[in-house]
């Protein structure tokens, strides 16, 4: 058998300087490992087995989103944003909605609002339930993972009575909701919501006090609440830093301001602390999903909004009335045009915040479409975070960040 | 003789606009009607020149020069506790004014206010000061911002693509750039996997979501050697009959022979 010569050999790698400089090893970690959530790749610098430099590496999963945006109409572009957190989808296709619908000023129907939070907040039980499988499996509760799966099914099943789709599901329109709750859908969210609390007692016994995932976990990737401020961290990587700021409570959207809930916050700043905030966050979802359930009865049927400028007229009417028929043609062949302007309007999705920065030009694409996802701004942590940690906590925070590279490379 | 195409605004282009359409522009709010933001207002104003001020849909904008930017930041940081930089990017003016505008969204987590600051630089040199000092998830904002549109941000720590390939032509978020690519981007890969050479061997990519192979590509002969369906063929290689199992047979699998094999006519 031939040997390599290590002499001679010099493989290519992009971006990375092979060159021995006293004791440490090049890592290449991912983009093709199960662990890297997706497509991330990075490259760590060990010294024994921990990292002295850390470079992440993004873009293998770039679609040009937001040049996308630029040369298309702006319905067009919202089953587009399921495909960024394909996790939590109907949080960017709220996000995108209610960006547009500030900059042409709909007031969208209460019945919408309430079919829309209860959306949202199943993505967010949908996205923890995820985040919490995944991420004991990289630790290696492997259990943990098939209980989680089975109680997403659920989620997704109610999602898909609702929508037809399971994962990227356009479930919400500019300007409101394509459908109405099927009948009996209420009951199974009700029974769902009594029966994933108890679920996730059950989680919580296998996990809290596990001496593995206590090991795992605690004093691993610790941040101060400084640097996870200014690094951009929002959401339960922020609140895992002891900063008590949820964009539901501060600047609330839809029907937040009518609810009650709380922001889980730990003051621990490591890995175990933001598990604690995502653990909790659940039940405050359940909670709200409960709140949300009797405020459906009393609302009227209308679902969408009328602005017949910008938003189509229900399928009844154009239908039936040639106005309304006409304007549906304009909107679908031409699109809206808002008004000349920017929005950005901030939402607490399940990983963070996200927002949607939209510039229009009064044409029919906006000018210029920026993307504020979470993931990114976390993903960019990972470059000063790693730095002193074990190779296996590597893994572990990779994982505890909740990363979506969808949302990263978009 | 045709119409020509606008060379700095490659966009697609909605097919019909009304002649006499005149967009609406949305309400700019005075900032004086905001307690929170006109106090942060006259604090930036007595330090810079502030070249316009407005609310819009909730967020207080400013627009100052790019050279009091860092400045401008710092103060807003500091004394008007604005610790948050959540979004940084530019938007590409080059066809209305040959410039760039450089948006900062910035959050207060005390005051849950919400600023844009905004400024306007030349697209000739394309340069801003870095503000990674100031805040660190500027590192990140300003590299994509550098990929997309080729902004230079003067003394960032480690400016290099982030979401293009390093070798990449061009920074696709500009309008000159076509959704579609441009000439280098379409052979990009023939380039790096096969070499520049193999352009006219490997041909160009296909891009017609609705076309059809005209060619049989299951019966092929050798590749790029197919023929059209139904076709004979009759050039037959004879080392075909190639066996593709282990001489001495598998444990549980029965030997496949080619020889003694025969094609049913129907389904059993």
């Amino acid at each position: 058998m031939q040997r390599q010569q290590p002499n001679i050999l010099k493989p290519h790698f992009e971006n990375v300087n092979f060159q021995r400089d006293g004791n440490n090893m090049i890592l290449n970690l991912g983009p093709q490992h199960p662990s890297a959530h997706g497509q991330l790749r990075l490259v760590l610098e060990l010294d024994g087995e921990k990292v002295v430099k850390s470079t992440p590496m993004v873009g293998y999963l770039h679609r040009g989103m937001e040049k996308m945006a630029e040369n298309i109409p702006y319905n067009k572009f919202l089953p587009t944003t399921d495909r960024m957190d394909y996790i939590a989808a109907a949080s960017n296709n709220y996000a995108f909605a209610a960006s547009v619908e500030s900059l042409i000023g709909v007031e969208v129907p209460r019945r919408a609002k309430v079919i829309r939070t209860m959306i949202l907040e199943i993505n967010r039980l949908n996205s923890h339930l995820f985040w919490l499988a995944t991420h004991a499996l990289d630790v290696g509760a492997m259990s943990v993972f098939l209980y989680c799966f089975r109680e997403r099914e659920f989620a997704l099943d109610l999602i898909e009575s609702y929508c037809g789709a399971r994962l990227t599901h356009s479930a919400m329109r500019i300007g409101g909701v394509p459908l109405d709750l099927p009948i009996g859908w209420l009951t199974s969210l009700e029974k769902y919501c009594d029966h994933l609390s108890t679920e996730i007692d059950n989680l919580e016994g296998l996990l809290n006090e596990n001496r593995i995932w206590k090991m795992r976990l605690e004093g691993v990737g610790v941040m101060s609440a400084e640097e996870a401020i200014s690094s951009g961290c929002t959401g339960p990587s922020l609140r895992g830093s002891g900063v008590e700021y949820d964009i539901r409570k501060e600047e609330p959207y839809e029907l937040y301001d009518e609810l009650e809930f709380d922001i889980p916050v730990s003051q621990r700043g490591d890995a175990y602390g933001r598990y604690q905030v995502y653990m909790k966050e659940m039940r405050e979802s359940i909670k709200i999903l409960k709140q949300l359930i009797p405020k459906y009865a009393g609302t009227s049927t209308i679902i969408m909004a009328e602005s017949p400028k910008y938003i189509s007229a229900p399928k009844e009417q154009i239908m039936t009335q040639n106005y309304s028929l006409m304007q549906h043609f304009v909107l679908v062949t031409q699109g809206m045009r808002p008004p000349i302007g920017e929005s950005y309007v901030p939402t607490e999705s399940p990983k963070g915040e996200l927002g949607f920065y939209i510039n229009s030009q009064g044409e029919a694409h906006p000018y210029r479409l920026k993307v504020r996802g979470p993931s990114f701004w976390h993903t960019s942590i990972f470059e000063n975070l790693f730095v002193g940690e074990y190779l296996a906590d590597v893994i572990t925070l990779i994982g505890n960040f909740n990363i979506v590279l969808g949302e990263v490379d978009r | 003789m045709r119409t020509y195409k606008p060379k700095k605004n490659v966009q697609h282009k909605a097919y019909h606009t009304d002649r006499f359409y005149v967009a609406p522009t949305l309400a700019k709010i005075d900032p004086s009607t905001d307690e929170v933001f006109s106090k942060d207002l006259k604090l930036v104003e007595k330090n810079f020149s502030v070249e316009e001020a407005y609310i819009q849909n909730n967020h207080l904008v400013i627009y100052v020069k790019p050279t009091d930017i860092y400045k401008v930041l710092e103060l807003l940081k500091d004394s008007c506790k604005y610790q948050m930089l959540i979004e940084l990017s530019a938007i590409d003016f080059v066809e209305q004014s040959n410039e760039f505008e450089i948006f900062y969204q910035l959050l207060s987590l005390t005051k849950k206010k919400r600023i844009r600051l905004k400024t306007k630089i030349s697209a000739d040199d394309k340069k801003i000061k870095s503000v990674c000092d100031l805040y660190k998830s500027a590192n990140w904002a300003e590299r994509e911002a550098y990929d997309m549109f080729g902004i230079k941000f003067v003394s960032h720590p480690n400016l290099k693509r982030i979401l293009m390939p390093d070798d990449w032509y061009d920074h696709p978020l500009l309008k000159t750039y076509p959704v579609e690519g441009d000439e280098s981007a379409s052979w990009y890969e023939v380039d790096k996997i096969y070499g520049k050479e193999y352009r006219d061997i490997v041909g160009p990519e296909l891009r017609d979501p609705a076309y059809i192979d005209r060619l049989d590509s299951k019966r092929f002969i050798k590749i790029k050697h197919e023929v059209p369906y139904g076709a004979e063929i009759s050039e037959t290689p004879t080392n075909m009959m190639s066996e593709y199992q282990e001489e001495k047979g598998v444990f549980l699998v029965r030997k496949l022979r080619r020889a003694k094999s025969k094609i049913l006519k129907k389904r059993r």
